[in-house]
């Protein structure tokens, strides 16, 4: 009875198996068609647009060739765009991962108000950064804004922040920063946390530093929790555009602008589509490159370490 | 002993600096939006009288009902889609390993690497060829494509590597249907990552702006982020208003994430997990 029981179940385990050569594929088929008509057909389409002088409105538009890249590459303001969507892309990084990095080795010890001081921390992340940008535009105003009240307590000048263009790209780093440090700071917590007491306990047998202990042992255990937050931050930070927005709206002139508020401006307010889409293409070029770079550079680290 | 004692003492002190720092900004927005127009008083100075007129004045001039029903519309449709589509395509990327499986993996994967604003020129155009400009759909289906490779990443890791294959062989046994088998057997085992797809899509399709812009042009459609930027395109001289506009629309979040920290703080984090 039993035996018979274990053939049928053998012979009836058969047949789905043969179903499960088949890939099944019609369960991904309205999500491979999602990302076929709202993704993949765009960014081809895109590239298309690249090559004509389309306005962004009219039927017709004419071929062009390369003039789009031409003026890319002969445009004053593209080094401008490029260098402030570095500056997003790589102060916001480098800040996030070092005040990131002391905020969980903090938070990681067993002191009071530790949860609390999460919380705070992370809050802003859930905030839109649009209403983000609006908000520290109340902190920095000219006008009225908190932070002069406070120099204006002390005796000094006010300062014009955000009219500022040698200052305001850094602002927006600073903004930026302060919303997204949050997520930086659970990351390396959860990478501090699945490392094994055992180590340190070890490393005390020896004898050997605090800061030795962090060295050789913190710092190389928690480049995984590192390359997540170079990438995303990194990601996070060349596409940077609501705050910006919000802040200041990529002004004084183009001082603040980035490659996505740029190509907002481009398409939006001069219908000049052919050319954000150029836009559009040489963000994705190195937004690629940066990120890919990076990837491949903390990965083999994690490997050494 | 006593130095240790010191030592923790100061860092406590450090975290508390810390936390007074980052609640400025949430402070500020409190003072601004309790205070009347003509109130020139600091923004760091609480206001010594207390009223709501900014809030009830910038509910009806800002029209913030009609933005918080279309990103309610948007967020949960898109959540939803994102869910049922989602887990659905992972299942078989996850379960069954052909050659065509494997490369439309590889094609999502790819896919999150591209910034979607890349597209967005092109994408508009599609849009209005379409006829979906300003509809509460074209926003549904264009945050849930944008979501979706990173949906299909968690949900295809979290069934290779917690789901028994055991389970869905002894369903089919019974004579089951693939489909049947996935929504009765599977798809309940996948509530942690139900959860956290659906907080961070929340989050981030509530917060959106930068799609919103583009095709959510009728003020019919706005949603919280657009119509707060309109508003504060005509009350720059009232700001006050603003703040309290800016503050209602970040409150649901905002008490979400109080409420619900645990599950916001891991569902972010394993949802940045995908590098």
């Amino acid at each position: 009875m039993r035996q018979e029981v274990a053939e049928e179940q053998e012979i009836s385990l058969k047949i789905p198996k043969k179903k499960k050569q088949s890939s099944l594929w019609w369960m991904y088929l309205p999500a491979v068609a999602a990302i076929t008509l709202f993704v993949i057909y765009p960014f081809f389409n895109g590239l298309q647009i690249t090559f004509t002088d389309w306005d962004g409105f009219s039927q017709s538009s004419n071929w062009v060739g390369f003039d789009q890249y031409a003026r890319l590459f002969s445009d004053p303001l593209t080094l401008l765009i490029v260098r402030n969507t570095l500056l997003y892309g790589i102060g916001s990084t480098l800040l996030q991962l070092t005040v990131g990095l002391l905020y969980a080795l903090l938070l990681n010890r067993s002191i009071k108000f530790k949860a609390m001081t999460r919380t705070i921390v992370y809050l802003p992340v859930i905030v839109s950064p649009l209403i983000m940008g609006y908000i520290w535009m109340f902190f920095f105003a000219y006008q009225g804004g908190a932070l002069n009240d406070v120099l204006m307590l002390f005796g000094l000048d006010r300062i014009n922040a955000l009219g500022n263009p040698s200052l305001n790209p850094w602002i927006i780093v600073l903004v930026n920063t302060y919303q997204f440090v949050g997520v930086s700071m659970i990351i390396y917590l959860a990478g501090l946390q699945s490392i094994q007491r055992d180590y340190y306990e070890a490393a005390d047998i020896d004898g050997a530093t605090a800061f030795q202990q962090f060295k050789n042992i913190t710092f190389p255990l928690l480049m995984p929790a590192i390359t997540i937050n170079v990438v995303l931050n990194l990601i996070g930070g060349l596409k940077l555009f609501d705050v910006i927005v919000s802040l200041t709206g990529g002004g004084p002139g183009n001082a603040s602008q980035s490659m996505s508020t740029f190509m907002y401006t481009l398409y939006f307010r001069r219908e000049d589509a052919g050319y954000a889409a150029t836009q559009g293409i040489l963000m994705t070029v190195i937004i690629l490159l940066i990120s890919l770079a990076s990837l491949i550079y903390f990965k083999r680290k994690e490997v050494e370490a | 002993m006593s130095q240790n004692r010191l030592i923790k003492w100061l860092l406590t002190m450090l975290a508390l600096i810390i936390s007074a720092l980052h609640i400025i900004p949430f402070y500020i927005l409190l003072v601004m939006a309790f205070k009347v127009r003509g109130d020139f008083s600091s923004t760091w100075i609480l206001p010594d009288y207390l009223t709501f007129s900014n809030f009830t004045e910038a509910w009806e001039r800002a029209n913030l009902l009609n933005a918080f029903t279309n990103t309610f519309i948007i967020t949960v449709g898109a959540a939803l889609l994102l869910i049922v589509f989602g887990s659905m395509a992972a299942y078989p990327l996850a379960r069954v390993k052909s050659k065509l499986n494997q490369f439309v993996f590889f094609l999502f994967v790819a896919i999150m690497v591209i910034p979607p604003l890349a597209a967005l020129v092109p994408l508009y155009n599609l849009v209005v060829r379409m006829g979906m400009i300003n509809t509460h759909e074209i926003a549904i289906l264009n945050n849930f494509a944008s979501f979706l490779p990173l949906t299909i990443f968690l949900y295809s890791g979290f069934i290779r590597s917690t789901i028994p294959k055991e389970l869905e062989e002894a369903a089919r046994i019974d004579g089951a249907g693939v489909l049947t088998v996935f929504f009765r057997v599977v798809f309940p085992l996948l509530k942690p990552v139900t959860a956290t797809v659906l907080i961070i899509s929340s989050v981030f399709i509530w917060n959106d702006y930068q799609f919103a812009i583009f095709f959510l042009q009728d003020s019919s459609v706005h949603t919280l982020t657009v119509t707060l930027s309109s508003f504060f395109g005509e009350n720059q001289s009232n700001l006050n208003l603003v703040a309290a506009a800016a503050l209602m629309a970040s409150l649901p979040m905002i008490i979400l994430f109080l409420l619900l920290q645990k599950y916001f703080i891991a569902g972010l984090s394993a949802g940045s997990v995908k590098g």
